[in-house]
């Protein structure tokens, strides 16, 4: 008997997870103690196997685990995009941003829908918080689409998806997350994740331009009485295309410096615009329409900060952790100068960013205690082999893996999956010849679908939310609207659950859409050489591959 | 015996309370070290690795000490997919087993081993490897400081959930920060209020 345990002392502390688990204690030390109870089990019954290579002065190690999380930069990116996000969001962006889009595309048959999608792109590209989005469109957008007609499920799943791109276009924190744990550079997961998370937005737009010219009855465009900025988006086209005459002339005539001519010109660019549409404004000059000026005030100010973080990512010239901090300082700075910033509002910020990033790391640090065991009891090599016997070989591993993640999803957050599950899934997946950041953009549309499915999807939670339940007068119309039910909410995320599943197998079949040419690097002489003192246990296990069994010392 | 036991534990909520309401700063401060960092280094060409471990340490610090209070609000992520269908009462003794059987391990554990790692590196005067880092027993008494709060914290949880299972109190913990149902699936992850 005790032979038994002792040989299957990994599957039993799998199972014994999953029950700790769902016992709805803190995932944080549920984990931990997980970990802690099956050391001593396996220190006990270390001489009956030996797969068991733990000892009690391995115990030592566990401030150890701590200290290296600590001092892990990746990390420090959670609270930077966090609380840019938060920040923005308090600054009433989506709102400014929703508004002039929505005139913009409103008069065309499913305008509304495609100002919701393009606006939750842009935010997406700000922040890595799914909440903010979707509540703060849904509290925008929906009374207008409903006032104006829309399909209730169309109107509501097209915002609780736009919404979860967030977690999918860079800075995301799956993203981060993920790169953490596949232990591949963040700036190699963003880079990889822009196409498919640009092309997921594409697929949405997709989908809502076929519902305008099959289904025109679900998404009926805003008739001329609702714009409330007037003229043409003519004058705005023109400004544009000039403004982009201005970036490349400057990419040109600037004596270069490599790629900061680039940001240069892109900078110059936008500035023109942008003080081209206010010298309009000012000097009562009236080239521009209502409307173009506008956009052009809504729409430059976070497409700089979005090119300030992400180019400067993107081009090497900042690793994410300082993309991230420039970014929060910037939204700050943005904040400020609209005047909806005091004092409170950044406490409040900062408090909901030091909750969430507080939580995320405990997980972390149980994980690591719970690894350290699981180790130790050559637990990574009964997972290998259990998914290694898959038929298909890699194409079969990534078939379950993502049936596994997708079902998962649909019960626990992807925290959970990303700190339990991904450390188990990275050495076979390597083992396997897959490309980690490949593998790691699969998995992050695999968890942004998680907010959408049910019974457990954050979006939809969110959504329902702020969605009205119950009948309401509509401000405008004084027209009694009917409300949401929790049903429509749920069916209008169907549809785009096949959209993502789709892009979930576009990711698969193609590669090349997530492997990138290696970005450039930062140069390494110019960052910290700091290499914490890795005690001699593969503590690096779930970060590089295949991780060497714990020593006795 | 049991009002001295509800004060003391109300005394431990002030504690982690106060403590985690001036941490948030840290981020701040963490922010803008960061981001002076890299400005530093991209235009002038100037940079410590004193300043680059500041903004770790900031970080670990705002997070190690936030622990405790976190868990006061009852904020620390659960799966509650299964429990949110047991009753009140079930969900009660659970919460009290867990205090005993799945927190105190870790906390106590991670508290007692931590005192002699931050000792030890006190007393070697243990600094960063890296050229010009600094000293590393401040983070490691932020492990110890941390542990520290979340045991006394547990202790408060315990007192207020025996409270609540003999019928003496309503409800130990707050009602959820963020407004959203205790039954729902708990307060969760990026994705905040």
């Amino acid at each position: 008997m005790i032979d038994l345990v002792a040989h299957n002392l990994a599957p039993l502390m799998f199972l014994a997870l999953i029950g700790f688990l769902l016992l709805g204690y803190p995932v944080a030390f549920a984990l931990a103690a997980n970990g802690l109870l099956f050391f001593c089990i396996a220190v006990e019954l270390s001489s009956y196997s030996n797969e068991i290579s733990l000892s009690w002065p391995l115990l030592q190690m566990l401030p150890g685990r701590v200290l290296e999380v600590m001092r892990n930069d990746t990390l420090l990116a959670i609270p930077f995009f966090t609380f840019m996000g938060i920040v923005l969001e308090r600054s009433g962006m989506a709102e400014d941003l929703l508004e002039t889009i929505g005139q913009l595309f409103g008069p065309v048959r499913g305008g509304l829908a495609f100002a919701v999608i393009l606006v939750g792109a842009l935010l997406a590209a700000t922040t890595g918080v799914v909440a903010a989005s979707v509540m703060a469109m849904g509290l925008i957008a929906l009374p207008i689409m409903l006032r104006h007609g829309y399909d209730r499920p169309v109107a509501t799943g097209v915002i609780t998806a736009s919404g979860t791109l967030a977690q999918i276009i860079p800075p995301s924190l799956v993203l981060i997350v993920l790169a953490d744990q596949l232990g591949r550079p963040v700036g190699d997961l963003y880079a990889g994740a822009l196409i498919p998370g640009l092309m997921l937005a594409g697929l949405y737009c997709t989908y809502v331009a076929a519902l305008a010219m099959f289904r025109p009855h679900l998404v009926p465009a805003l008739p001329a009485s609702a714009r409330t900025l007037s003229g043409s988006a003519v004058p705005l086209l023109l400004l544009l295309l000039l403004a982009a005459a201005v970036a490349l002339a400057a990419w040109h005539l600037i004596p270069s410096h490599g790629d900061q001519s680039m940001i240069w010109a892109v900078t110059l660019g936008c500035g023109f615009a942008y003080l081209a549409a206010l010298a309009d404004d000012v000097l009562r000059l009236n080239l521009l329409s209502d409307l173009s000026r506008r956009v052009i005030f809504v729409l430059v100010p976070p497409l700089g900060l979005i090119f300030l973080v992400l180019g400067t990512i993107f081009l090497g010239i900042a690793t994410p952790t300082e993309g991230g901090a420039m970014g929060a300082v910037g939204a700050l700075v943005l904040a400020l100068a609209r005047r909806r910033f005091d004092r409170a509002t950044l406490s409040a910020a900062l408090e909901a960013t030091t909750r969430l990033s507080c939580f995320v790391i405990f997980i972390l640090i149980g994980s690591r205690i719970f690894s350290l065991t699981f180790y130790g009891i050559n637990g990574h090599v009964w997972v290998e082999e259990l998914f290694l016997g898959l038929p298909g070989g890699a194409w079969g591993f990534l078939l379950a893996v993502n049936l596994l993640v997708f079902i998962l999803g649909c019960f626990i957050d992807f925290f959970e999956i990303a700190f339990i599950v991904v450390p188990l899934l990275a050495p076979v997946a390597s083992a396997l010849g897959i490309d980690l950041v490949w593998f790691g953009i699969i998995l992050a549309v695999n968890l942004q679908t998680s907010f959408l499915t049910p019974p457990f999807g954050f979006a939809l939670f969110y959504m329902r939310s702020v969605a009205p339940s119950s009948p309401y007068s509509d401000k405008l119309t004084g027209r009694t609207v009917a409300g949401v039910s929790t049903a429509q909410i749920y069916w209008g995320a169907a549809s785009f659950i096949i959209l993502q599943v789709i892009m979930i197998a576009v990711v698969v079949l193609f590669p090349g859409l997530a492997i990138t040419p290696a970005a450039p690097e930062v140069d390494p002489a110019t960052i910290e050489i700091d290499i914490p003192p890795q005690p001699p246990d593969g503590t690096g296990g779930t970060e590089e591959g295949v991780p060497p069994p714990p020593s006795f010392d | 015996m049991m009002k001295a036991l509800l004060a003391l534990s109300r005394h431990i909520d002030a504690l982690s309370a106060i403590v985690g309401h001036h941490v948030r700063w840290l981020i701040l401060a963490a922010i803008l070290v960061s981001a002076a960092n890299a400005i530093l280094r991209k235009v002038f060409d100037i940079g410590s690795n004193g300043w680059l471990e500041l903004q770790w340490l900031l970080f670990g610090a705002s997070f190690m000490l936030a622990g405790a209070d976190t868990f006061r609000k009852n904020a620390h992520v659960r799966i509650d997919v299964l429990s949110s269908r047991f009753s009140k009462r079930t969900r009660d003794v659970i919460e009290l087993l867990g205090h005993f059987f799945l927190l105190a391990p870790f906390s106590v554990v991670l508290l007692v081993l931590s005192w002699p790692y931050f000792v030890d590196s006190w007393q070697q005067g243990e600094v960063s490897s890296n050229a010009g880092g600094l000293p590393v027993w401040p983070a490691k008494f932020l492990i110890f400081a941390g542990m520290l709060l979340l045991v006394l914290q547990m202790v408060s949880e315990v007192i207020k959930r025996s409270a609540v299972l003999a019928g003496i109190m309503d409800e130990a913990a707050p009602q959820p920060v963020n407004g959203r149902s205790p039954s729902g699936a708990g307060p969760s992850g990026g994705h905040v209020e």
